[in-house]
C-alpha cells in the first residue's frame, strides 16, 4: 500500500468575504509546541488593511441596517458551525497552545462557543437594556438609542488563541459594526479556522475580515485609517499602544482596551454587554408631546 | 463582412476609410499588450505626477436624469478647484453635460479655465431624426458648449450602412462649428476589437477631433484593451495622415489605480505628447474622489474615509 501524503491547508487571510493571499505575496512561519513548525500564514501588509477596511465600510450600512433579531439569528448559526467544527478547534488549540493539556483546549473551545452564543442573545436585547427613556423637564418624550459606531479595528490578545479572540470581537459586531481584526501575531491560525466558520454562516461579507501578519506593520495602518471608527487594542503591547492611540487620535477614533477583569477570558467577567456598549454612540431623540 | 462593404462603403475599399488603412487587430496580442501596461508600478513622485495629469485630463461629468442646475453649479465650482482644502489642486478639463444645463456650466465657468462639454445628438441611442440631432448639437454651441460629445449611429454602423455613419458624423462636424467634436463610438455594443478599429477610423475620417470610448450609459465601458486598440487607431491615423485626434475614455473609470493605467496604455501606445488635456481626456464622475484620496493619503501618510469627500 502507497504511503498517503498529508493535504495541507494553507491558511490564507479572510478579506471581504474571500480567503485571500496577501496583496505582498509575503507569508511567515508559525510554530507550536515544542517549536514546532505548524504552517505558514500570510503576512499581510499595510494594503491588505486598506482593502479589509474598504470591505467593512461598504458593509456596515446592511449589516446594521438588518433586523436586531436577523443578526442574532446569523451569529447563532456562527455558533452552530463552531460546535459542527469543535474538534477542529480543539486540536488547533492544542497545537498552538503553550503545552495546554487536551482536557483544557477542549474548555477553552466549548467556553468560546458559549460566549458566541451568549453575545448573540444580546442582539436583540442591549438596546432596551444600554438605551431607555429619560426624563426630562418639558413636554417632550426624550429616548436614547445605542447604535453601532461604524467600522471596528481590533488587535486580538496573542493567547491562548481561541477564546480572547471570540470575547473581543462577539461584542464588535452583534450591534451592527463591522470588523477588521488583526489576527494573533504568534497564533494565528485558528483564527482562519474562525474564519472559515464566519464564511460558512450567513455573515455577509465584509462584516468580519481577518488579518495575519505582523503587528508592528498592520496595527498603525489600520489605527491611522479615516475610515476605522474604533480600536480595541487589547492585543497591543505598551509601546505599539501609545502609538496607535496617537495615531488614531489623528482621526479621532475611539480607544477601547480590556480591563483586567476582561482578561480573565474563560471567567464570566469578560463577558458583559457593557462592552456592546463600548463600541456604540448614543442617540438622543427629543419628540415633543401632545397634551 | 467584405460583400456588405462592398455594398455600401464610406470612400475606400473594405479594409481602408477614405484611403486610409485599418490594420487588423490580434485580439490576443492586445488583451496580452493592455494587461503587461497595466501591471506597471507608479510609485511616489510618479505616483504624485500622475495623479496631477489624471485631474488635468478629467471630464468631469454629470449625465443623470436627476440633474438640477444647482447640482451641475456645485459640479462646476469642483471643477475649477477640485479640492476644497487645497489651493494646489489644478482644475479639471471640462464638465460634461446635458445640452439643457449647458448655459448653466457655461455660466458658472465663465470665469474659468475649465471647458464646457456637452453631450448631443440624441445621446445616448443617437437614433433620433438626424435633423433634430443637428439642431440638438447646434442649439449646445449656441448656449456656449466648447466641446461637443455626440454619438456613433451603431444601428447603421452594424447594419453595415458605413456611408450613413459617417456621412452623419461629417454632418454633426459642420454642425459644430468651432466647438470640438468628440465622436463616443459605445465600445461594448460593438462586438469585437475589429469593429472597434473600424469605427474608430471611420469617425476619425469623417472629422471627429477626439474619439470616446463609451456613453457609461451601458454595462461595459471604457477597458483597458479597448483604450488600446484605439489608441493604436490613432497613431495609425497620425502615421498616415499627419492628424492628431484625441483619445477620450469614460464609463466605469472609478480608481485611481485605473486611471494612471490607462495614462500609461496613452504614453506607450501615441507618446507623452498624447498626454495633455488637448489630446487626451477621461470622462468620470465618482473618479475625482479616488485621485483626491490617493492624493491625500500621499501627502499625510493616512487612508482617508470617503464620507470626507463630495457625494458629486
Amino acid at each position: 500500500m502507497s504511503i498517503r501524503l498529508s493535504v495541507n491547508k494553507t491558511y490564507k487571510q479572510f478579506i471581504g468575504g474571500a480567503f485571500e493571499r496577501s496583496e505582498s505575496g509575503r507569508s511567515y512561519p508559525v510554530v507550536g509546541v515544542g517549536d514546532q513548525l505548524l504552517a505558514h500564514a500570510v503576512q499581510g501588509s499595510r494594503k491588505d488593511v486598506r482593502d479589509a477596511v474598504a470591505a467593512a465600510r461598504s458593509a456596515q450600512e446592511g449589516w446594521a441596517g438588518r433586523t436586531a433579531y436577523n443578526r442574532g439569528q446569523i451569529l447563532y448559526r456562527v455558533a452552530e458551525v463552531m460546535e459542527s467544527r469543535k474538534d477542529e478547534f480543539c486540536a488547533e488549540v492544542l497545537r498552538a497552545g503553550d503545552g495546554q493539556t487536551e482536557a483544557a483546549a477542549a474548555e477553552e473551545t466549548a467556553a468560546a462557543i458559549d460566549r458566541w452564543v451568549w453575545y448573540t442573545g444580546w442582539a436583540d436585547k442591549f438596546a432596551t437594556v444600554l438605551g431607555g427613556v429619560n426624563p426630562v423637564a418639558g413636554p417632550y418624550f426624550n429616548l436614547s438609542v445605542p447604535e453601532p459606531t461604524g467600522v471596528v479595528g481590533i488587535v486580538a490578545p496573542d493567547e491562548p488563541p481561541l477564546i480572547p479572540l471570540v470575547s473581543r470581537l462577539a461584542p464588535v459586531i452583534v450591534s451592527g459594526n463591522t470588523a477588521v481584526v488583526l489576527a494573533s501575531e504568534r497564533c494565528p491560525l485558528v483564527a482562519i479556522t474562525l474564519a472559515e466558520t464566519l464564511a460558512l454562516s450567513d455573515v455577509p461579507s465584509g462584516v468580519v475580515s481577518i488579518l495575519t501578519g505582523h503587528r508592528g506593520e498592520l496595527v498603525p495602518p489600520l489605527a491611522g485609517h479615516g475610515a476605522v471608527d474604533a480600536l480595541d487594542l487589547t492585543g497591543c503591547d505598551a509601546d505599539l499602544d501609545a502609538d496607535a492611540a496617537r495615531q488614531a487620535a489623528a482621526t479621532i477614533t475611539r480607544v477601547v482596551s480590556a480591563s483586567a477583569a476582561e482578561r480573565q477570558w474563560a471567567h464570566e467577567a469578560a463577558q458583559s454587554p457593557y462592552l456592546i456598549d463600548a463600541f456604540c454612540e448614543t442617540k438622543t431623540v427629543w419628540h415633543p408631546k401632545g397634551r | 463582412m467584405s460583400d456588405l462593404l462592398a455594398v455600401e462603403t464610406p470612400p475606400g475599399s473594405a479594409d481602408a476609410v477614405g484611403g486610409v488603412r485599418i490594420t487588423p487587430v490580434d485580439a490576443v496580442g492586445l488583451e496580452q499588450r493592455a494587461a503587461s501596461l497595466c501591471t506597471r508600478s507608479i510609485k511616489t513622485s510618479s505616483k504624485a505626477a500622475a495623479l496631477e495629469l489624471a485631474i488635468q485630463v478629467m471630464d468631469l461629468t454629470t449625465l443623470e436624469g436627476a440633474d438640477t442646475p444647482e447640482r451641475v453649479q456645485a459640479l462646476c465650482a469642483r471643477a475649477g478647484r477640485p479640492d476644497a482644502t487645497d489651493w494646489t489642486v489644478p482644475p479639471v478639463a471640462a464638465v460634461c453635460v446635458y445640452p439643457e444645463l449647458v448655459p448653466v456650466a457655461a455660466e458658472a465657468l465663465a470665469e474659468s479655465p475649465v471647458a464646457v462639454a456637452s453631450v448631443a445628438g440624441g445621446f445616448p441611442a443617437g437614433l433620433a431624426p438626424l435633423e433634430v440631432r443637428l439642431a440638438e448639437i447646434a442649439w449646445a454651441v449656441a448656449a456656449g458648449a466648447d466641446e461637443v460629445d455626440i454619438v456613433l449611429n451603431r444601428s447603421a454602423f452594424l447594419s453595415g450602412r458605413y456611408q450613413k455613419a459617417y456621412d452623419e458624423i461629417a454632418a454633426a462636424k459642420q454642425a459644430c462649428g468651432p466647438a470640438h467634436l468628440k465622436v463616443i463610438l459605445e465600445t461594448g455594443e460593438l462586438g469585437s476589437y475589429d469593429q472597434i478599429r473600424r469605427a474608430s477610423m471611420l469617425a476619425m475620417v469623417a472629422g471627429a477631433d477626439f474619439i470616446k470610448t463609451s456613453t457609461g450609459k451601458i454595462g461595459t465601458s471604457a477597458t483597458p484593451p479597448t483604450a488600446l486598440c484605439m489608441a493604436e487607431a490613432i497613431r495609425d491615423m497620425s502615421e498616415q495622415t499627419g492628424r492628431a485626434v484625441g483619445l477620450k475614455l469614460a464609463g466605469g473609470i472609478r480608481t485611481a489605480k485605473q486611471a494612471w493605467h490607462y495614462l500609461v496604455i496613452v504614453g506607450e501606445t501615441l507618446g507623452l505628447g498624447w498626454l495633455t488635456p488637448e489630446r487626451f481626456r477621461l470622462g468620470a464622475s465618482s473618479l475625482l474622489n479616488d485621485v483626491l484620496m490617493q492624493r491625500s493619503k500621499l501627502r499625510d501618510g493616512r487612508y482617508q474615509r470617503r464620507e470626507d469627500f463630495s457625494f458629486d
